[in-house]
């Protein structure tokens, strides 16, 4: 079968790129975009760590074929971190120590990120099941779940903050 | 506490915080160099067998491949990675020879332009395999007519001429003849793997200068460059090892598996190449935390208190010894538990068998002794009829009893420790276990331990 052409924007960015088919996103990303963030942890669906959304969704980048988000928006932590600072749930991961190693926190930071944005006051029972399809094996979890919910109050905080 | 400290008891910002959150730490594998080229091992499909012949032809046919190494091109190929610090024998294999030991054992290492045409080499690659009786029990790997797994003619590692390392103190048969109630128990605990989400790997680079970059996710950066001098036989000045940001190790990243052939590939090839494990080599290949057995018999007086103990242990080394001789050290040393007895005797036998080596992971033989005594000690209880409180704090060792490998206890705190743990769960401690410390026996108390 013959390579094809794929367009789509990652972040603020159009991207366009020539792959032979069923290469995934996660490949793409890392080898031929360079966008290093989204980590490679099994290439099986198993781990989590290579976690984008897209069109705000939260996928499994090393399953899914780039040819299924041409004209789609996909958003990995580059796209979320602010050119200075950081962004309030990665303020959050750093506040709360919500990592050791650090190879699954991309991953984790986007799960945050796209629960965030349909549920901005979730309860910890949703933010560990938001987290179900993710691995960590150092933090034993609960400091992330500390951090996303630290994360949605600094959010709402953000959003109240010009009534006052 | 000084209120000068600016660093105890104080939270210290982590330097690598930024990098974590943002995905710009940079990883082994999120690294890339023009013109690098993939690695892929091809492994042995079954446990054990003879190695009768390779035929690569179809292999080298794939678009894409560059060259194979095989056993014949490594120059120090067997090799063991405790050497550094007087282990012996040498009896792993960077590439197998003649014999494969264990079921996913790497055979020849191909080296190609991307990473599919590596897999698609791999598996063009003919092996011609004699199979051979294999053997996955410490206990069965013991027996006269057992297969034998190393190339000298048992199957157990030999701690300075014995088959097992071994602890004494006191008389345990003497002991046992004495005590009221004899409590046996045996302890099995499986193999576990470490499973880090960032899987084993590195980049090995030729410099201009002659010398090798070698960028590596290893736990253990110069025990990797030391093996690697040694099995390719170069001046450890000639290699450069660039490590520290590991995603995840628990022990699973000691061993010196990666670099050595990553290394010889790009001094063959005078590329960059790279060799990372997939998440099913990270989890049936790399080394797991060994699986025991323990076999533990206590002699106890009807007020509670051991005055024996005899363990024997077995630990599955796998195909391998890689850190297990260590481990078993550690075991030996520690397996009577933090208490006070005084006739101890311990026999703990690293065993090789047809499975997947196993080597570190948190505690180094250490913690499956803790859950086989812990559990040990709870059954004591039971039998002479107090609770697990009183079982311990009786047996409790103090500053300045004799432990089994001869030394003194020091800075002993199990009484402390238990003490903290009663009052943070509401447990209520009789009064003479609420006043006893570490603090040394007075002459009184000593009665023979």
């Amino acid at each position: 079968m013959a390579s094809s052409i794929v367009a789509f924007e990652l972040g603020d960015r159009e991207v366009e790129v020539v792959v032979r088919p069923l290469t995934t996103l996660q490949s793409v990303l890392r080898n031929q975009v360079g966008a290093m963030a989204t980590k490679e942890g099994c290439r099986q669906g198993g781990c989590g760590s290579c976690t984008v959304l897209v069109d705000g969704e939260p996928m499994l980048s090393c399953l899914l074929p780039v040819e299924d988000v041409a004209g789609r928006r996909v958003t990995s932590v580059e796209s979320i971190t602010p050119p200075e600072g950081l962004h309030p749930i990665q303020e959050a991961f750093v506040e709360g120590n919500a990592f050791q190693c650090g190879y699954c926190t991309p991953g984790m930071v986007m799960v945050a990120k796209a629960l965030l944005d349909h549920e901005p006051d979730p309860t910890h029972e949703m933010i560990a099941e938001a987290l179900i399809g993710n691995v960590c094996r150092c933090t034993g979890y609960q400091p992330i779940i500390a951090a996303i919910g630290a994360a949605a109050g600094a959010l709402q905080g953000s959003k109240r903050a010009p009534e006052r | 506490m000084s209120p000068n400290l600016t660093v105890v008891g104080q939270s210290v910002d982590r330097s690598d915080r930024i990098g974590h959150v943002t995905g710009r730490t940079q990883f082994t594998a999120d690294r890339t160099f023009p013109g690098m080229l993939h690695l892929r091992m091809v492994r042995s499909p079954v446990h054990h067998a003879r190695i009768n012949g390779i035929d690569m032809s179809a292999a080298e046919r794939v678009p894409g491949f560059v060259r194979a190494l095989t056993a014949a091109d490594v120059p120090h190929n067997r090799y063991t990675i405790l050497s550094l610090i007087g282990v012996e024998p040498e009896e792993e294999f960077v590439l197998a020879e003649e014999r494969v030991r264990f079921k996913g054992e790497a055979i020849v290492a191909i080296v190609a332009e991307t990473e599919a045409a590596a897999l698609e080499a791999v598996a063009r690659v003919r092996l011609d395999l004699e199979e051979l009786p294999a053997v996955f029990d410490v206990e069965e790997a013991l027996l006269p007519d057992a297969p034998i797994v190393t190339h000298w003619g048992n199957n157990t590692f030999m701690y300075e001429g014995h088959p097992c390392r071994r602890v004494r103190l006191g008389d345990v048969d003497a002991a046992f003849a004495q005590a009221d109630h004899i409590v046996e128990g045996v302890y099995n605990t499986s193999p576990i793997e470490q499973a880090p989400i960032e899987t084993t790997g590195c980049i090995a680079v030729p410099e201009a200068n002659g010398r090798y970059t070698v960028y590596t996710n290893t736990q253990a950066l110069y025990f990797s460059l030391d093996n690697t001098a040694i099995i390719l036989q170069l001046p450890g000045n000639r290699l450069h090892f660039l490590g520290g940001t590991v995603g995840g190790g628990f022990g699973g990243k000691v061993d010196v598996i990666v670099e050595p052939i990553a290394t010889l590939a790009a001094m063959k090839t005078n590329r960059p190449v790279r060799f990372v494990y997939s998440r099913s080599e990270e989890m049936q290949v790399s080394s797991t935390r060994s699986a025991w057995r323990i076999y533990v018999r206590d002699g106890v007086m009807n007020d509670g208190r051991i005055i024996a103990r005899k363990v024997t242990s077995y630990a599955d080394s796998g195909a391998y010894s890689r850190q297990t001789p260590y481990s078993l050290t550690k075991h030996a040393a520690n397996v009577a538990g933090p208490y006070a007895i005084p006739n101890v005797s311990i026999d703990a036998y690293c065993v090789y068998t047809n499975r997947q080596p196993s080597s570190a992971m948190r505690g180094f033989g250490v913690t499956m002794g803790s859950f086989a005594i812990e559990v040990q000690m709870d059954k004591i209880a039971e039998v002479v009829g107090v609770d697990p409180w009183t079982i311990r704090f009786l047996n409790a060792y103090r500053n300045g009893d004799t432990r089994p490998h001869r030394k003194l206890a020091e800075d002993a705190t199990l009484i402390e420790t238990m003490q903290a743990a009663a009052a943070l769960v509401g447990h209520d401690l009789p009064d003479a276990f609420r006043s006893m410390t570490s603090a040394p026996r007075g002459d009184s108390e000593t009665g023979g331990r």
